[in-house]
């Protein structure tokens, strides 16, 4: 169960092109010589992962899972149910990807290994600008939704 | 006081005042800018120029006098006569809101100013803002101090630009361009930070653009053409990431918002690129985060087989939905600007505006003079450094120069790069040749004695202790104040050339308001022709109020705006089959037009006219445009063909053919013209045509207005007959065209059926 919600939170969310999607089936399906090598990959992240990530950035994988399941769900849901008041199913799924990558980008300038990419962006910097692009977002949403 | 405080202090006055110093400069450029753009203000009067701006006009006069809840939801029905137009649907509504709110701020303050006086000075004012955020952009370039000014003054003045932001041209390029510059600034600078606050930023002032002008669509291919660029060169950063997805999930989000534009952003192959971009990034950062975790080995595999399928499958799901047409493809407009030949053939009216034509080599000198030289200069010097903003502006210059060349009026998207490298080059000679110092003595003898060629050196010596005086001084080349006076003063010489022309051009070229005409009398002084307005003025004094106009649809706008009477068509051309209608109403006969004319409840009918005083923007001169565009509709009922004499020549004298002759627009250009000639002497001037002396006769309709110079003139189309005639016979009965023997035979009748 792990590996795979771990290959999920790295990945974008799911609808955000059709490529990401196909991603995982990728790796299970592949049969040549590369099948050993990518149960190490898929170890090898998850170790990584386990042992390198602190508790808060954890946190925000969390709430990253979160949203890429969430948008899953509205996705099927368009699917399934039609995609009648579409500006109604582009506001929500838009929320969901645009709070996605905000906080990927949170996610990105907190990590101490990128210190040197943001020599300018502090860690309370990086949350002050969250917090005002995810006002933005919401409020272009909700304007959007009708 | 110590010394090392005095220092501190003088230090910090220094930068005050450079400080101070670059302030009044940029107000200066700023003011220059404003000034250059009055020309026509001061001439003439401040009025609205050409024809695009008078609806932009009447619709922040609807905006200001109805507030904005009802300009939101504004169903136009005084225009496109049977149908009407939802206006605030079909429009770009952001350089009507600009002016309100500046309307009601100025009013808030106190200063009750009319509002055409804000709408005409709104492209100036703007200008200025334009030349600042210029200033901001070149910054980001370089590190040398003046390129930004220098960048600055260039945008300011430089005619690419004022040609379509003079005062009272009050189109949507006013503040467009300014939205441009700034926003391409805010995602250097996102870029360069990493920041989501400026990517924010960007997304906001993206979304004002998209609410401002349709040319927003190359922004939308701009940036992620860079994202793409800089990954494929291997600088992907973390940076790029937040910058670029910051800006197209907010940005997109704000692109919807305008009515106009809706779901277009995930539905046409304009906005495509920035999607797939969207998505690529996500799987490069996931990558990114990969490599982090996995030795070499591991990596490779996986990078290709992620990198491959991900770019593969996406870029395939694209080509895949466009084909299945759930992305629209490109819009015609978009298309021909890469399939040059398209619009001539297809689409008439896109081909048949002036602005769309290709561009001539001339007009970049005329619109750029010298930048146009240091263009290629400052983009060199922009490959030798190569940060990732660098990259932005050779992408930029580009697709820049691409899309000027294939289009008169993208001539203006070109400018602010233009404006950008030029500076960066001229600075770099200005700083080369004004601020190095001369070095030492002694370190230029070390050098040359460090140096490898020790043989060239003690030659050196050699010539040094016997040659000439001059040599003999080691401070050559560069460092002698000779040749630094030399450079400087040239490029001195060739900004205030630029300045001159730049001046002139304005001054000559792009100063004309095309609504009043002016001309000079044999004594140098100035005469103003000013048929249009009188025209427009009859048409809002004498005709009622729902009278409709039917007109070419270049002059939908100004009829609208001036005579404020309902059009038929007008600039703003959605309806093509609309506009075929009324081209077929002005090539047919009048047999033909009049039922036309009667189901489209047409009153009027106006027509520009220009052979008396030589205007040569007139309706015949255009009339073969009428004639392809309703060809399009009814190939069978009207031919271009048939306009041309056997020789394939377009005649309008007594060679021209029955077609031409018995054509509406022919017969009422030049109804009783010839009458205003003595006998034998009648003469186009603009087509250098003699005409016959029998001018043509008009049954359907009858003169109602001519204005001054015969340049418009206003027909009024005639109710049905009281006894049933049609008009043919009825005018022939007037005028007691009747046989000389009646004929006795009875006439073949049909069964009366009722």
């Amino acid at each position: 169960m792990a590996p795979k919600r771990i290959a999920r939170e790295g990945t974008p969310t799911a609808a955000t092109a059709p490529a990401v999607a196909s991603t995982p089936s990728k790796i299970t399906v592949k049969p040549s010589s590369g099948a050993q090598s990518w149960d190490q990959v898929i170890m090898s992240v998850y170790n990584y992962y386990q042992s390198q990530t602190p508790q808060r950035t954890k946190l925000i994988d969390v709430f990253m899972a979160f949203l890429v399941l969430a948008g899953g769900v509205q996705f099927l849901y368009c699917i399934l149910g039609g995609n009648y008041p579409f500006n109604s199913f582009l506001s929500g799924f838009g929320a969901t990807v645009g709070q996605f990558v905000l906080t990927a980008s949170l996610r990105i300038q907190t990590t101490e290994a990128n210190k040197a990419d943001f020599p300018s962006v502090s860690q309370e910097r990086a949350f002050a600008d969250y917090v005002v692009c995810s006002l933005i977002l919401h409020f272009f949403c909700i304007n959007f939704i009708n | 006081m110590s010394a090392q405080s005095l220092e501190h202090l003088s230090g910090g006055s220094a930068k005050n005042s450079r400080t101070l110093l670059r302030v009044v400069i940029l107000g200066f450029i700023a003011a220059a800018a404003v000034a250059s753009r009055l020309f026509s203000v001061i001439r003439f009067e401040s009025i609205i120029h050409e024809f695009d701006p008078w609806f932009n006009y009447r619709a922040t006069k609807y905006l200001v006098a109805n507030g904005f809840y009802k300009f939101w939801d504004w169903f136009d029905d005084r225009t496109w006569h049977p149908l009407g137009r939802v206006t605030g649907g079909t429009l770009y509504p952001g350089l009507m809101v600009t002016s309100g709110v500046i309307y009601h701020a100025l009013r808030a303050l106190a200063l009750p100013i009319d509002i055409r006086n804000i709408c005409v000075l709104l492209a100036p004012a703007f200008s200025g803002l334009t030349a600042i955020a210029t200033y901001l952009l070149t910054n980001e370039m370089t590190t040398s101090p003046s390129a930004g000014l220098l960048a600055a003054a260039f945008m300011g003045i430089a005619p690419g630009y004022i040609s379509r932001s003079v005062a009272g041209s009050y189109d949507n390029e006013a503040i467009a361009i300014f939205l441009l510059v700034f926003t391409f600034y805010l995602w250097v600078k996102a870029l360069k930070l990493g920041s989501m606050l400026y990517g924010g930023l960007c997304a906001l002032f993206y979304g004002y653009m998209v609410a401002s002008w349709g040319g927003y669509a190359f922004i939308t291919c701009m940036l992620p053409l860079h994202s793409l660029v800089l990954v494929c060169m291997g600088r992907y950063s973390t940076r790029l990431y937040v910058s670029y997805t910051t800006w197209y999930a907010l940005g997109t989000l704000a692109s919807m918002q305008i009515p106009f534009v809706g779901f277009l952003p995930i539905k046409t192959s304009e906005h495509m690129p920035a999607l797939g971009m969207f998505g690529f990034l996500q799987l490069l950062a996931f990558i990114d985060y990969v490599r982090g975790a996995v030795s070499g080995r591991q990596f490779q595999t996986f990078l290709y087989t992620i990198v491959a399928a991900g770019f593969g499958v996406g870029l395939g799901g694209v080509v895949f939905l466009t084909y299945m047409g759930y992305i629209a493809p490109w819009g015609g407009r978009f298309y021909s600007l890469w399939d040059t030949g398209y619009a001539k053939i297809h689409i008439p009216i896109i081909a048949s505006v002036s602005e769309h034509q290709p561009t001539a080599w001339p007009a970049f000198f005329f619109d750029l003079n010298m930048l146009i030289w240091l263009f290629p200069a400052g983009v060199y010097l922009c490959f030798q450094e190569l940060r990732d903003e660098h990259v932005f502006i050779i992408i930029y210059a580009l697709l820049g120069s691409y899309f000027a060349g294939v289009m008169v009026r993208l001539m203006l998207t070109l400018t602010p790069v233009v404006c950008v490298t030029a500076a960066i080059a001229c600075s770099q000679i200005l700083d080369t040749y004004l601020q190095r110092e001369s070095p030492n003595a002694a370190d230029f003898e070390n050098q040359e004695t460090d140096g490898a060629d020790a043989a060239a050196a003690t030659a050196k010596k050699a010539a040094k202790s016997g040659g000439l005086r001059a040599t003999r001084s080691p401070y050559v080349g560069i460092y002698s104040l000779l040749t630094k006076g030399l450079v400087v003063g040239s490029m001195c010489v060739y900004l205030l050339l630029f300045v001159y022309h730049c001046t002139w051009v304005t001054s000559n070229a792009y100063s004309s308001p095309s609504v009043v005409l002016a001309s000079r009398m044999p004594d140098g002084s100035q005469h103003i022709i000013d048929d249009y307005r009188e025209a427009y003025q009859w048409l809002r004094q004498n005709t009622h109020e729902d009278a409709k106009i039917m007109s070419w649809w270049d002059y939908g706008y100004q009829i609208g705006g001036m005579a404020d009477r309902p059009t038929l068509v007008d600039n703003n051309t959605w309806n093509n089959t609309h506009i075929a209608t009324v081209g077929k109403a002005m090539a047919s006969r009048e047999e033909v037009s009049y039922p036309i004319m009667r189901q489209h409840e047409v009153e009027y009918v106006l027509v520009v006219f220009g052979g008396l005083l030589g205007y040569s923007g007139d309706d015949i001169n255009k009339f073969l445009w009428m004639v392809r565009i309703a060809e399009g509709i009814w190939p069978d009922e009207v031919q271009e063909r048939s306009f041309f004499t056997a020789r394939g020549e377009y005649r309008v004298d007594h060679e021209a053919t029955d077609a031409m002759k018995n054509s509406l627009m022919y017969k009422m250009s030049y109804y009783n013209y010839s009458s205003l000639f003595p006998a034998g002497k009648a003469a186009d001037r603009v087509r250098q045509a003699r005409l016959p002396d029998v001018g043509p006769t008009l049954d359907s309709m009858e003169e109602a207005f001519t204005s001054e110079n015969w340049i418009i003139r206003i027909y009024k189309v005639k109710d049905l007959d009281n006894l049933g005639r049609d008009h043919g016979s009825a005018a022939a009965f007037d005028r007691g065209q009747k046989k000389k023997k009646p004929t006795k035979k009875r006439a073949r009748r049909v069964l009366r059926l009722e």
